[in-house]
Formats: C-alpha cells, structure tokens, sequence
C-alpha cells in the first residue's frame, strides 16, 4: 500500500507534463507587462486612466459600446479623476437618441453625466452589418472576462492577466506566418494572442502617434495599448480601490479580534488542559 | 442531553412564563451547558463556522435580492448594477459568491473530519445521513445560485447539469422539459431557480437543526472515539467551546476576506463576465471547484446514463457509509492502516477534482476511470474489508486518559 501513493503522484505529474504543451487555449499567453493597480495596495493612475479613455473615445469606441459606464463614473471616486464639470462638458460634446417626448416623437439631445456612453450603432445586427459579420464585443467587462494565461498557481500569484489580454491583443497584431498565409479568411487578420484566434476580425486599431495628449505623453502603440488597457481595467472594476483599502481595515480589524480571543480562549481553557 | 435541567428562573416573570413555554431552560440547555468532550481538536469547529456561513449567506443573499432581477435580459445587467451602483454591494456580491466556495471548503473538510474520526458510526448514522441531506441541498442551491448572474458558465452549466436529467430512460426527456419549464433553458428556468435558490437555505436551515438536534441525542464523537464516561469527561458548551470556535471563525474570516477583497474572482470562471448566449457555446464548459470531482466521475464513463448513474452513486454512496465501514474502533487514530488509505481517499478526491477542471483529453480520461474505480473501491472493497483485517492500536480507556496522555493497557473496545 505504502509504494502505491509514490506511484500515484509519478502518474499524475507525467500525465500533466505530457498534457501540459496542448492544455491551454491555443493562443499565446499574454505579455507579462505590470500595471500600478496591481498587488494589494495598487492604486490606478489617474492620468493613465485619463489617457487610457482618451484611447478608448478616439478608436475602441467606434466600434465597441461600452454599456455598463456612465459619464458620471468619470468623475467617481477611485477613477480616472475627472471633474464633475469636465465630465458635463464632455458628456456635452455626446449626442443621445432619446424620447418619446410629449409629442411622442424620439428627438437627439446633447448627453448628460447621467447616461451611459452611448454606441455608435443602434443594435447588434447593425454592429455586425458594419464589421463584416462580427459582433465587437461590448468592452466594460472586457478585462474580468479575457485570461490573459492560464494554470491554478499562476492565476492565483499573478491573477488571470485580463488587462495583459488586451494590451498583448491590441499591440500584438503581426503579419501571418508564411505557412498559415494561404489559410487566411477574407477580411480577416493575424493575431496569435486572440483567444478564438489566431484570425481575428477586427483590423490593427492602433498606430504610432494615432492619437496625441495634451500633456505629450508618449504615444507610441505600446503606449496607448498599455493606457487603454488600464482604462479598461477600471471599467471592469471600478471599486477596486475601495475595496482594496475596506481589506485592509477588515483584516487589521480581524487579527486584532483573532488575537484577543486567542488568549481569551487560554485563560478559558487554562485547568482542562 | 443529560439529566434535568439547571434552569431555574429568578424572577415571577421568568417563572410564568417558564411554565407555559420553557424556551429560556431550552436555550440554556443547549447553547450554553451542554456537555461537550473536553478533548475536541481544532477539525471540530467547522461545524460552527457553517452554521455561521449559512447566516451570512442568508443575510447577503437577503439584501442582494433587493436590486437583483431574475430575468434573462436583465439578471446579467443588475447584477453589474450592484456591484457598480449599490452602496457596498461590491461587497456583498463578493461576500456571497466567495461564501459559496467558503462553505464548501468548510463542508468538506467537515465530512473528511467524521470520516475520519468515523463520527459516522453508531450511533450516530442518523446525525451523519442527516449531514448528507444538508450536503446534498447545498449542492443543488450553490447550483441554482450560479445560474442567476445569467452568464456564460453560468446558462451552458444549466444547460449541461440540466441535460443529464435527459439521460433517464423513456421519461428522460420529459423530465428535462418540465425542468426547464419549456423546450430549452430560457427565462421560466431562471425563475424557477430563482425562487428555489431563495427557499432551499430556509430547508437547509431547517435540516440544520434537525442534524444539531441528532446530535445533542447522541451527543459528539471525539478524537479519540471512546464514549463519554462521566461528567469529568466533558465540559459545558459555553464558555469552553464559544470560545474555542469564536476564534477559529474569526480566523476563518480572515481566509474568507483574503478572497473576497484581494481575490475575488479567483474561484470563478472569467467566461462569467461574458452575458449568457445561446448561439455561442464556450470552449471549455466547467462547473464550479466544488463539484469538479464528480464531474470527472461523470465523463469517466462512456455512456451518458451509466455516467450520470455513477455520478448520483458516488453523493448516495455516503449514506451508506456507516453500515460499509465494519470497524469496531471508531477513531482512524488507532487504526494505522485505514489511517493511511484515508489520506490516499483524500487524494483521489482531490486528483478527481483536478482532472474534472481538465479537458476530456485520453490521458485525463485514463486517470479519470482509475480514480473513480478507486473512489468506489474505497467504500464497497476497502472499508468493508479492512475493518475485518485489521489490527487497532489500543485506543485510551477515557477521554480524560486521552487528554492527559494516558495510553490505555487495554485494547481498543
């Protein structure tokens, strides 16, 4: 009996080994970048925040929606820091389908802090009319929903690296290897960090200098990949650091606690033992 | 519950109403002064951490209904309303599905415990089926509950758990459509999952009371697995084992907290966060860490029916466990070579769960029917078998022997 255990983890660690080339997903794991909200005192940076829309407005969003964000989230604690009066100008700068007024008629307004950012398109057929088929997938989740690699030890040291999903993907279009070349379909593009990859409908979106900040801030493809992609980790989770900072002050709070009843516990049981 | 009660109330008041509902003399007897083994290890305070994870599960579940919608189009959407628009209901949302897998953690470790210390064995048969009941009710809850955020996982695991159902013969596929409440998994399956996830924590508090109530009949096993001989045996429940499970609870909380707050999303699947579609299957459908085992004892088998058989089997099979185990030595301390087969129990149960996470691949498979051979070995083969061969070590005379480190001269029973 006692040689069986022995023989049973050999067994198991060669059948994960032999599996573990073809256990992932096919595509490559993403690019181990690191970000400033990461670990557990990580804060976002709000001028990185800030860019990161500017990115998102400017290129995402002219495919993408973004249902789950409202302007006035702009302006939310623990977020890209805007003002509450910049974001009423820049919702301003919007225009919104709205209505039925008194008249029963929809009407075009100029947006509110109030609404949720608003979508090129009126549905997803016509998303999909305009992409060549394609539905681009709403972006606020974007992060939560993409794992940037894969294996239950990795995840829980360096997370599921959504945010690296995006970055590797946006930056990580490349021309097709030449054996694949005669393989590809029409209208599509090389991507072999795509998670149904490696053909992907969407075409490069970014490119050096596309979109420029007022403060200069460097604005090469890395650079807006890595903006955008932060930006869109606080779309995915925007209480991030009020809950981070909430853990802190509960686990504080616990081990205080823990510790009295510790010794609470002793001097309870001090004659029993 | 021995002898009579020591209640004995001060006030007229108390006196009156004594006499028409001895509710407070209840209270007393079984919260406070219940004789408990003074020699129970730290394994035994997960009882009280699940009686504590059924309320905190109640309590954010309550508050979580208040902004929840169970309707396709809009349970995916409200639930992103809590966790971005709801004071704290980041927090709640992640206390609760973080509970989920807390309570399971905790209710495994539980059952390996009385497994273990063999809790299960007379008498306390009823106490432990009573317990797989509650096991059994958990499951079908923590189910019901991940279809509600209407994702990805959470509508093709409905859609997958739900089709087993299929696999009956001649009424398989009634049994489906009355399931889901028409032709497909669609609205009338979110609702009625959502009310049942609603009412089953209610049963399940109900069936906790009964497994509390078994157990203050035949009161608790202990370590050492010997009867309770006199008073000097036990101590008084409160303030010895309030106190003592007050402090694991609270260092149980500081597990939880740790996911909740720095990993909360580490025990889901991320194709969650995607809306539920039914034209887009997800690669790798899974279900939740909990039920991974099974899941591989399923796809272990080639037939669906057989596999769907085996799976029912493998949950059902505890009920039996207390009559499948022929030792006469209650405790696995004393019994070195059920001692070493149980930790190998345990491993397989854990590589079970493992190769469930895995894709159907051959070599998973392969190991897949080894440890489900194995895993029915174990209760039908093994157990059986081994309390007939083997040799116990001499369990102590008392548990004021075993607390003291006495060891007995006699052998065990």
């Amino acid at each position: 009996m006692k040689k069986f255990i022995p023989l049973l983890f050999a067994g198991l660690s060669f059948g994960a080994l032999a599996i573990g080339a073809h256990a992932g997903e096919g595509a490559l794991d993403a690019k181990h970048i690191s970000y400033s909200f990461e670990g557990p005192f990580g804060k976002f940076d709000k001028a990185q925040l800030q860019r990161g829309y500017k990115v998102f407005k400017e290129v995402c969003s002219n495919c993408h929606s973004m249902k789950l964000v409202s302007f006035r989230n702009l302006s939310d604690k623990g977020g890209p820091g805007f003002t509450e009066d910049q974001v009423k100008a820049l919702a301003a700068t919007f225009t919104v389908h709205d209505g039925p007024n008194d008249k029963g008629d929809m009407f075009d307004r100029k947006g509110r802090a109030s609404d949720a950012f608003p979508w090129n398109f009126p549905n997803d057929e016509a998303a999909k009319a305009a992409n060549g088929g394609a539905l681009p997938p709403d972006l606020s989740l974007i992060t939560k929903a993409r794992e940037g690699w894969h294996g239950t030890f990795n995840q829980l040291i360096n997370g599921i690296g959504g945010p690296q999903y995006v970055y590797s993907l946006v930056s990580g279009f490349q021309d097709e290897p030449a054996d694949l070349a005669k393989e590809k379909p029409e209208g599509k593009y090389y991507n072999p960090y795509f998670v149904n990859g490696p053909w992907i409908s969407m075409p490069p979106p970014l490119s050096d200098g596309l979109v420029t900040f007022d403060d200069g801030s460097p604005n090469k493809v890395d650079d807006l990949a890595r903006d955008v992609s932060a930006f869109l980790a606080w779309t995915a989770e925007p209480k991030m650091e009020e809950r981070k900072k909430t853990g802190f002050e509960v686990m504080i709070y616990l081990a205080v606690l823990a510790g009295l009843l510790y010794f609470l516990k002793k001097q309870v049981w001090r004659d029993v033992h | 519950m021995s002898g009579p009660s020591k209640y004995q109330p001060t006030s007229a008041v108390g006196k009156w109403f004594h006499e028409r509902l001895p509710i407070v003399a209840f209270a007393k007897d079984h919260a406070l002064d219940f004789p408990t083994p003074k020699n129970l290890n730290y394994w035994y305070t997960f009882g009280g951490i699940l009686a504590v994870m059924l309320v905190v599960q109640i309590v954010t579940g309550i508050v979580l209904v208040m902004h929840y919608t169970p309707q396709t189009d809009l349970a995916f959407t409200s639930v992103e309303h809590i966790m971005r628009d709801v004071n704290y209901g980041w927090m709640l949302r992640y206390l609760h599905m973080n509970g989920a897998s807390m309570f399971f953690i905790a209710v495994y470790i539980h059952m390996f415990r009385g497994m273990y210390y063999g809790s299960y064995k007379a008498p306390r048969e009823v106490l432990w089926m009573i317990g797989v009941i509650i096991y059994l009710i958990m499951m079908a809850t923590a189910f019901m509950g991940y279809v509600l955020p209407w994702g990805q996982m959470s509508f093709w695991g409905a859609k997958v758990i739900t089709n087993l159902f299929s696999a009956i013969p001649f009424v398989g596929d009634s049994v489906t459509t009355w399931l889901w409440g028409g032709y497909s998994v669609d609205n009338p399956t979110l609702n009625r999952f959502f009310s049942l996830h609603y009412l089953l924590p209610f049963v399940l508090a109900g069936v906790v009371i009964l497994h509390i109530w078994a157990l203050h009949v035949v009161g608790n096993n202990n370590p050492a697995g010997v009867d309770v001989k006199g008073p000097g045996d036990t101590v008084p429940f409160h303030p010895y084992y309030t106190i003592k499970d007050g402090f694991v609870i609270v260092v149980f909380f500081m597990f939880y907290a740790l996911f909740v707050f720095y990993g909360p999303n580490y025990l889901g699947d991320a194709v969650n966060y995607v809306p539920a579609n039914p034209l887009s299957t997800p690669s790798h459908i899974k279900p939740e860490w909990y039920y991974l085992p099974f899941y591989a004892i399923l796809r272990s088998i080639p037939d669906k029916l057989f596999g769907v058989i085996a799976m029912f089997s493998s949950i059902l099979i505890l009920f039996f466990l207390p009559w499948l185990d022929t030792s006469r030595v209650r405790s696995g301390r004393y019994r070195p070579i059920f001692k070493l087969e149980f930790w190998i129990f345990a491993v397989v149960c854990v590589a079970l769960g493992f190769i469930g996470s895995k894709p159907p691949e051959p070599v998973y498979v392969f190991w897949s029917r080894i440890l489900t051979f194995y895993y029915f070995a174990h209760f039908i083969i093994i157990l059986p078998v081994l309390g007939l061969m083997e040799t116990p070590k001499p369990a102590p005379n008392s548990i004021s022997d075993d607390v003291l480190g006495k060891s007995s001269l006699m052998p065990a029973e």
